[in-house]
């Protein structure tokens, strides 16, 4: 391997191995990915992300494999980030979501990179939106980022992407689940996947019933779209995709680029702030001094409460 | 923690299954034994090119690649991988095997830049040593 000092402009030049390089700095937290970020920052802004969620299993990978194919047919080159989660134990992880994806390898214009959540909630990993914007300012035209398989309350992926697709499947739960908050309601596509099972019919009134309740109150966006695909038997893909271009098009039609790139960029900051808070939180927190602190809520000579305010002025000092 | 050099904080390592052969209990395995020691594991699944193995490895950045092989397919495939890293300018990526490979084949794909070749009823702690040792010294850290 090269040197890296001069990372940003082979990935400008669309060097996967530079841009690869640089994802790991970004999920290593070394200071060096800074530069390279700013540096590409100027870049960013045009591609387009889509977001893909839903419970393990439900067929995210699969279903991601299949809609490269569509991107792909329309030539448009497609990078993907896709996130797996961490062993709280060992600190490793299996990646396998590739494994649902390998009809892309081998084609230069789809960049596949599979991220561990290394402790982060959310759903997402903390490097995720920096690896978007590096994906970004390669010039992908899309990028799709599918989340860990996720429970009810998992939504960070509505901050980062453009459109959110929330995967479900029959079988999980009765129509209280669907009323639920959280996941249900950060859908800008359902896709009711694994339609040849049992349910599948069920399962789309419970989430048009939804819908018609509380969706009503809400402002310009349209209804979410309700997709019934079988990502395995290739089943209602092309309505998937239009059901996603329309969405594209209602949001470049009510919120303009301008907006919805001052959203990104807010949710990159804060993204940013969080992990360096985060760094200095796991500092703070593990110190001689916190030790004491310990010992003096333990023996009774301070409360709990007294003992968090110290620490979290410790956070500005 | 944040890391200073640039040395990584994990390592990741890519398990590929080569060629034809459809058994990959060891393959999995392997990547569930290097997961408990810590490693970021990337599976690729069955059938894979060398060519596609060599463009995962690199789209994920992975410190080495352990390949899989129970067809008697190894003297061509483990080679093929080196070569097509070392044309990728990527040949500090390493290369390990494991599978059906008789021992006499072993010296001529050590000679062809596989690292290490392990055989069945290898512990695999065995694997992780080799595969951790081998991490640390491409970064120049010290052994514990």
């Amino acid at each position: 391997m090269r040197s890296i000092d001069d990372l940003d402009k082979r990935i400008l030049s669309g060097d996967v191995r530079a841009a690869a390089r640089l994802m790991r700095l970004i999920d290593d937290r070394a200071q060096r990915a800074r530069t390279f970020l700013s540096a590409l920052q100027p870049h960013t802004g045009s591609a387009y992300i889509l977001g893909v969620t839903g419970n393990p299993g439900s067929g995210k990978s699969t279903l991601v494999n299949q809609l490269i194919h569509q991107f792909r047919a329309r030539d448009q080159t497609v990078a993907c980030i896709a996130v797996d989660p961490t062993s709280p134990f060992s600190g490793g992880a299996i990646l396998g979501d590739r494994v649902r994806m390998q009809d892309h390898a081998g084609d230069d214009g789809v960049f596949i990179r599979s991220v561990a959540t290394r402790g982060h909630l959310g759903g997402l990993s903390r490097s995720t939106p920096a690896m978007v914007q590096v994906m970004d300012a390669m010039g992908y035209d899309v990028v799709i980022v599918e989340t860990v398989g996720v429970g009810q309350d998992e939504i960070e992926i509505v901050r980062l992407a453009d459109t959110s697709l929330v995967v479900l499947v029959p079988g999980l739960g009765d129509d209280i689940q669907a009323e639920k908050a959280g996941l249900m309601e950060i859908a800008d596509v359902f896709v009711l996947n694994k339609s040849d099972l049992p349910g599948s019919d069920r399962l789309k009134r419970e989430v048009q019933t939804m819908l018609s309740l509380y969706r009503a109150t809400d402002g310009d966006d349209p209804l979410p779209a309700i997709v019934q695909t079988s990502a395995t038997g290739k089943q209602g893909l092309d309505e998937l995709v239009a059901a996603i271009d329309d969405h594209r098009l209602a949001l470049e039609t009510n919120r303009p680029t301008s907006v919805r790139n001052r959203n990104r960029c807010a949710h990159l900051i804060r993204a940013i702030a969080r992990t360096e808070l985060d760094i200095l939180f796991d500092q703070k927190a593990t110190s001689k001094r916190f030790d004491d602190l310990v010992d003096d809520v333990e023996k009774g000579k301070i409360d709990p409460y007294t003992a968090a305010e110290k620490l979290t002025r410790w956070l500005t000092e | 923690m944040t890391s200073k050099d640039n040395a990584p904080t994990t390592y990741r390592i890519l398990i590929g299954k080569p060629g034809l052969d459809g058994h990959d209990r060891g393959a999995k395995v392997i990547a569930r034994a290097l997961r408990d020691a810590g490693f970021e594991v990337i599976y690729s699944g069955l059938h894979q090119t060398p060519e596609a193995l060599v463009q995962t490895a690199i789209q994920e950045d992975v410190d080495g690649i352990g390949l899989s092989i129970l067809s008697g397919a190894h003297n061509t495939l483990m080679p093929d991988v080196v070569r097509l890293l070392a044309e990728r300018d990527a040949d500090d990526i390493f290369v390990f095997g494991g599978g059906i490979i008789p021992d006499g084949d072993i010296p001529a794909l050590e000679e062809a830049g596989v690292r290490a070749i392990f055989t069945p009823g290898t512990p695999t702690t065995e694997v992780i040593d080799f595969v951790q040792r081998t991490c640390d010294e491409k970064y120049g850290r010290d052994q514990g």
